[in-house]
């Protein structure tokens, strides 16, 4: 599903302040499959995480979505992003709109979905993230969760083959996490394809097929999360565990 | 007073004409500022370019050298416009280099997430600055908007240099007649100050409507 192959992202490569955040990055998403990206601050998993959809350029290398090569830009571009949804830190839901209107935009606009149509799947998509009531309300009206699951709803509405997640739960009141991973956790189980960048080592455990282990911009590790969690091979990977599984 | 009185109708059309120029030069600022901000803002260099020349340009001459090329210099090359008219283009391609700085002003002040995630529903960059970007924007600047406004009931006076008969050219011509210059042009000068106050109750009842919750 997701082929990325020998991938560089240099940020601001002329300037001498030039930072290296991937270096020759190898991933395979296979359809169906729940990949977690964890790894230290810095280490590129943001950027990798945008590459994949080119919000940003990468500075080298390839990426297939379903064997497709991502176009450079223009309309292109634009239809292949609708393939593939995006959930963000800080939720991004459009502020002006109401939570339904941010879930009928795109489908209208992009997938020329009728608003009757695409109003009865975005109450469907509400209702299975556990917000139907909320649909006639403003994003900032809205708890955190709740905006992250209207996030999510809003990005299932365009029917993705497969969706990103930059750290969804971050931003988050510590009573507002579990409602966002579970509404992620059905998803996983329904068989969304998923590459999910979180601090969650317990969603990574319990949910994850693969574990994808980061560091200064190159994929160390990658193993089951039985394997890396137990024993894992390196030792910037076990460094890393002992810091975020010591609390 | 009597002056005054006497001739209410001059006084009437001029102030008229003012409204009608304030308004249409208003309409075409907001098309052209909007226009502009766009290019400016857009990711084609080539547009940015010509984007900025353009504020440049508008900017950096007075609105009745403006005027007065428009006027002298459209019938040189075959561009037959009457007074009104050609006075409502100049207005609102000036006004419109001030409006696309706010206009600009107001889409940096967007968050990038809102543009990010547009674009990552796969909306192209047109279609998220039209439908996300741009209503957030002219909602953070509706204050800005209306000194630009403001700005922009003054600066119709200036046609009055070029023949048209608005307010303040209205008012002269009482005063060829009566030779009353303060009475006069104190009138004319509320009359400007009632429209400007028309203006700035408009833009607040704007703001209050219009303010996004965050
Ligand atoms: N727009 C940018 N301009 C310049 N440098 C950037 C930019 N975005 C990221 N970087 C740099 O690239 C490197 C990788 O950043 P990235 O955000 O991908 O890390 P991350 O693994 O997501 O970290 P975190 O866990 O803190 O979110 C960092 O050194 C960062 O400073
Ligand atoms: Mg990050």
């Amino acid at each position: 599903m997701i082929e990325v192959r020998g991938l560089n992202k240099r940020f601001g490569d002329s300037r001498p302040t030039s930072v290296h955040a991937l270096r020759d990055v190898d991933l395979d998403v296979a359809k169906g499959e729940v990949v977690v990206v964890i790894g230290p601050s810095g280490s590129g998993k943001s950027t990798l995480c945008r590459c994949l959809n080119r919000l940003e350029n990468p500075t080298s290398g390839e990426i297939r979505i379903d064997g497709r090569p991502l176009p450079a830009e223009g309309r292109e571009l634009a239809r292949l992003r609708a393939d593939v949804g995006m959930v963000f830190q800080s939720f991004n839901l459009f502020q002006h709109k109401t939570v339904l209107d941010n879930l009928t935009l795109a489908p209208m606009k992009v997938r020329g979905v009728g608003r009757a149509e695409a109003e009865r799947t975005a109450h469907e998509l509400l209702d299975r993230v556990g917000i139907g009531e909320q649909a006639a309300k403003l994003p900032a009206q809205l708890s955190g969760g709740q905006q992250q699951r209207a996030a999510i709803a809003r990005a299932l509405a365009m029917r993705p083959k497969a969706m990103l997640f930059d750290e969804p739960t971050s931003a988050l009141d510590p009573e507002m996490v579990g409602e966002v991973l579970d509404v992620m956790t059905s998803l996983a189980r329904d068989g969304m394809t998923m590459v999910v960048v979180t601090h969650e080592m317990g969603f990574a455990r319990k949910v994850a097929d693969r574990v994808v282990f980061m560091a200064d911009g190159e994929v160390v590790e990658t193993g089951t999360p039985e394997a890396f969690f137990d024993s894992p091979a390196t030792d910037r990977a076990r460094d890393f565990l002992a810091k975020v599984l010591s609390h | 007073m009597d002056v005054i009185t006497r001739h209410l109708g001059e006084f009437g059309d001029g102030l008229l004409i003012t409204v009608e120029l304030t308004l249409l030069s208003l309409a075409g600022a907001l098309v052209a500022g909007v226009i502009v901000a766009a290019m400016r803002v857009s990711p084609v260099a080539a547009l940015r370019a010509a984007g900025t020349a353009y504020v440049e340009t508008l900017q950096n001459i007075p609105l009745l050298v403006w005027l007065v090329l428009a006027v002298f210099g459209l019938p040189e090359i075959g561009v037959m416009a009457g007074l009104f008219t050609t006075a409502v283009i100049v207005i609102s391609l000036y006004q419109g280099a001030y409006m696309a700085e706010a206009v600009r002003s107001g889409i940096n002040a967007v968050p990038v997430g809102q543009g990010e995630a547009a674009r990552a529903l796969g909306l192209t960059f047109t279609q998220s600055l039209r439908m996300v970007i741009l209503p957030q924007a002219l909602r953070t600047v509706v204050q800005p908007l209306g000194n630009i406004a403001i700005m922009t009931i003054m600066n119709t006076a200036l046609a009055a240099a070029v023949g048209v008969v608005e307010l303040t050219a209205a008012a002269n011509r009482v005063n060829l007649a009566e030779a009353q210059p303060i009475w006069i042009f104190v009138t004319a000068g509320l009359l400007y100050m009632a429209l400007s106050a028309c203006a700035g109750l408009t833009t607040g009842a704007l703001e209050r409507k219009l303010a996004i919750l965050r």
